[in-house]
């Protein structure tokens, strides 16, 4: 089979549960005739036509909202977010009430919202977020953040079938760069479950989406130049966290680069560090150190942008840290 | 007030209700208020243990709406819609153990007074203090319907103040852009909180909104209970036609304050008795039945009777019932997994303290 890039995994994705549920429609803005801002979504309004593939006013709140009044009635919406930067126009129906409908009022909630995330394209503060974590702090949402044109596909399909609200995150750097041959049939990967995306003995790097090629790309060069076995963990799903895969790659390496894209302070990292704190403190030979972006809004110029984000030479030069210490 | 004996009507009924029917409002209106009287009494004897929210003067506007609903419509109900959740099937059981926090609740204790739904057999949503959000999930269901090619319609509330939100303007244009079957009603009480309605809107007439939308838009006399049926059943009957979206701007008066400690300082002096010395929905639809539509006093005094007796009875049986698990709180959130855990610091404890404290207020002034 012909290699796919990651936006095209998605696409298949999208189209393959389309095809098997007829409850499920996309909505979103400029996703019909235009097919997406990114031809995410190129196609199906052909393939589905226009009830099952919305364009819809300017109006995160407004889509959103009705995803889930469309959920509560037993379709499946998928909502495209142009990009995931405009997430925050949705905050309040998101945190308020979609999160809490199941609890609260006994309600399922099965859509999923889905959008282009990330920086490293010279997008600014507004096309190049990671917004994660404001959502990780909010019980009824699930979080995933995948890396390659497999699991985007597989996380995809799964989140679709996903009884609750599933964000899904697909980075923009990685959409056309990342190709790769995906499993035949109807490739489904578990939510909640990381992957080890390389083996290591020495050392971990736990991180998820375009970090993940950076820290593999640190872990070539530390093992040419260093010496070092390099374990990479992928977490792929952040809300509900494979605290199971963190506590073994701790276990087997004693060390814990904890690497990520989004600003440091109040990000992913954090709650990471603290659960390897909780769960296996007397495995730990070195603190867990972290790498990510400076605590800044993301700005334009190369130079700046390429200073702020996690590179990955800052990998390198932290596991050096790490392991001579 | 016109007490006569039974006679023949001396005006057609409205709206092609039935004599029953208009019986019917008028004891789906009792019971509101009634209900509401004795949640007062249990919020004094400290056992509804939160904030009470009442919908006095406003019975006519929640009742005559609902009622122009069927079964099979969804209706998502505001905090003054007591009227409208009864009416579209909630019972008297479930709101006195709501707002006494019981574990057998509709919300299982999780949730606070009204707010509660059933979308499976009744078909009301339940409600969330963030204003304005209902609109665009009512869109979305409406439009399920449209897209399903049912034959069923959605109504939503919202306050004067809630026009204001960014989510009731999103959710209204992404309904009528869409051709939803919905029907939105701007309950206008005059004052959202403390704040009244001219501080919230430049616009002299909010149904003027519509056609900012493209969409139908009518003023009501919200206190009539018939007019009040009849201008919504309209828009609900041009919905189920594909007609779109209709917003109603239902008049009336909030005569309690935003919820029970609320002072209502900020009322000009005499406004509160005027509104119910002369525009009483209550008073006055007693006056339409025992007059223009002949009912005699005595049948309405016998429905009194009887709401009086559902009320003491559902007290009876809310007060038995017991306040929920503690450990039922982390359930729940997710289908899968279906629970929380339970901290390490908790682990092996069925409780986290000896007794429920009720707390004074929620810091809400209480002059």
């Amino acid at each position: 089979m012909a290699e796919v890039t990651l936006l095209e995994a998605v696409r298949e994705a999208l189209a393959e549960e389309m095809e098997r549920d007829e409850n499920v429609f996309c909505m979103g803005e400029d996703i019909g005739a235009y097919g997406g801002a990114f031809k995410a979504t190129d196609g199906l309004l052909q393939r589905f036509g226009e009830r099952r593939v919305i364009d819809t006013p300017i109006s995160e709140a407004g889509f959103i909202g009705a995803a889930a009044g469309a959920a509560h009635m037993g379709l499946r919406p998928v909502c495209e977010l142009q990009f995931i930067d405009f997430i925050s126009c949705a905050y309040d129906l998101l945190t308020n009430y979609v999160a809490t409908a199941r609890y609260r009022a006994f309600l399922p909630c099965p859509m999923v919202v889905r959008g282009p995330s990330g920086g490293y394209v010279r997008g600014g503060p507004f096309h190049s977020q990671n917004p994660e974590a404001a959502f990780l702090h909010t019980p009824g949402l699930k979080i995933v953040y995948p890396s390659t044109p497999s699991d985007a596909k597989g996380l995809l399909k799964s989140a679709i079938r996903d009884d609750d609200c599933v964000l899904f995150f697909e980075h923009k750097y990685l959409y056309r760069r990342i190709k790769e041959t995906l499993p035949a049939g109807d490739h489904t990967v578990p939510i909640g479950r990381a992957r080890v995306a390389r083996e290591g003995k020495d050392l971990s790097i736990i991180t998820y989406a375009a970090t993940v090629w950076k820290s593999l790309e640190a872990a070539e060069q530390l093992e040419r130049e260093d010496g070092l076995s390099v374990e990479v963990l992928d977490l792929r799903t952040l809300q509900p966290m494979d605290d199971a895969a963190i506590v073994a790659t701790v276990k087997k390496t004693n060390r814990v680069l904890v690497v990520h894209e989004d600003t440091v302070t109040g990000g992913i990292g954090g709650e990471i560090t603290a659960r390897i704190n909780e769960l296996a403190f007397e495995w730990l030979d070195a603190p867990v150190r972290r790498v990510a972006a400076h605590d800044v809004p993301l700005p334009y110029a190369p130079a700046l942008e390429d200073f702020v984000l996690p590179q990955t030479s800052d990998i390198v030069r932290a596991v050096r840290w790490l392991a001579a210490y | 007030m016109a007490a006569t004996a039974a006679v023949a009507p001396t005006t057609d009924i409205p709206a092609g209700l039935t004599r029953d029917q208009l019986l019917e409002l008028y004891y789906w209106m009792r019971l509101t208020r009634t209900l509401e009287e004795r949640l007062v009494n249990l919020y004094r004897q400290t056992k509804v243990v939160g904030g009470l929210f009442r919908s006095l003067g406003q019975e006519a506007c929640a009742v005559g709406s609902a009622y122009a609903l069927r079964r099979e419509d969804v209706l998502s109900p505001l905090i003054r819609n007591l009227g409208s959740m009864l009416v579209k099937g909630a019972t008297p059981l479930e709101v006195l153990r709501q707002y006494m926090a019981k574990g057998d609740s509709p919300t299982r204790g999780r949730e606070l007074n009204i707010h509660f739904g059933d979308l499976e057999d009744r078909n009301f949503v339940g409600q969330i203090s963030h204003l304005g959000d209902l609109v665009p999930v009512m869109a979305g269901i409406t439009l399920s319907f449209r897209l399903r090619g049912e034959e069923r319609v959605g109504l939503v509330y919202v306050g004067d103040g809630a026009t204001s939100t960014g989510a009731f303007h999103e959710g209204i244009n992404f309904a009528a852009v869409q051709h939803c079957p919905l029907v939105v009603i701007v309950e206008n009480n005059g004052y959202a909180y403390s704040t009244p309605t001219a501080r919230q809107c430049a616009a002299e007439r909010l149904a003027d909104k519509a056609a900012g939308y493209g969409i139908a838009g009518v003023r009501a006399d919200g206190n009539d209970v018939l007019e009040a049926y009849r201008v919504t059943k309209e828009a609900v009957d041009r919905a189920r036609r594909g007609g779109g979206v209709t917003l109603v701007e239902l008049m009336t008066y909030r005569r309690k304050g935003h919820a029970e400690h609320d002072n209502q300082s900020y009322v000009p002096a005499g406004e509160i008795e005027r509104w119910a010395a002369e525009n009483d929905p209550i008073d006055r639809y007693i006056a339409a039945l025992t007059g223009r539509y002949g009912v005699a006093a005595s049948e309405l005094e016998a429905l009194d009777a009887r709401v009086r007796a559902e009320v003491d009875a559902a007290t009876d049986e809310a007060e038995r019932s017991p306040f929920p698990e503690p450990t039922d709180g982390l359930g729940g959130v997710y289908a899968d997994p279906p629970s929380a855990p339970v901290l390490w610091y908790r682990q092996g404890f069925a409780r986290a303290v000896d007794r429920n404290e009720r707390a004074q207020g929620w810091g809400t002034f209480n002059g």
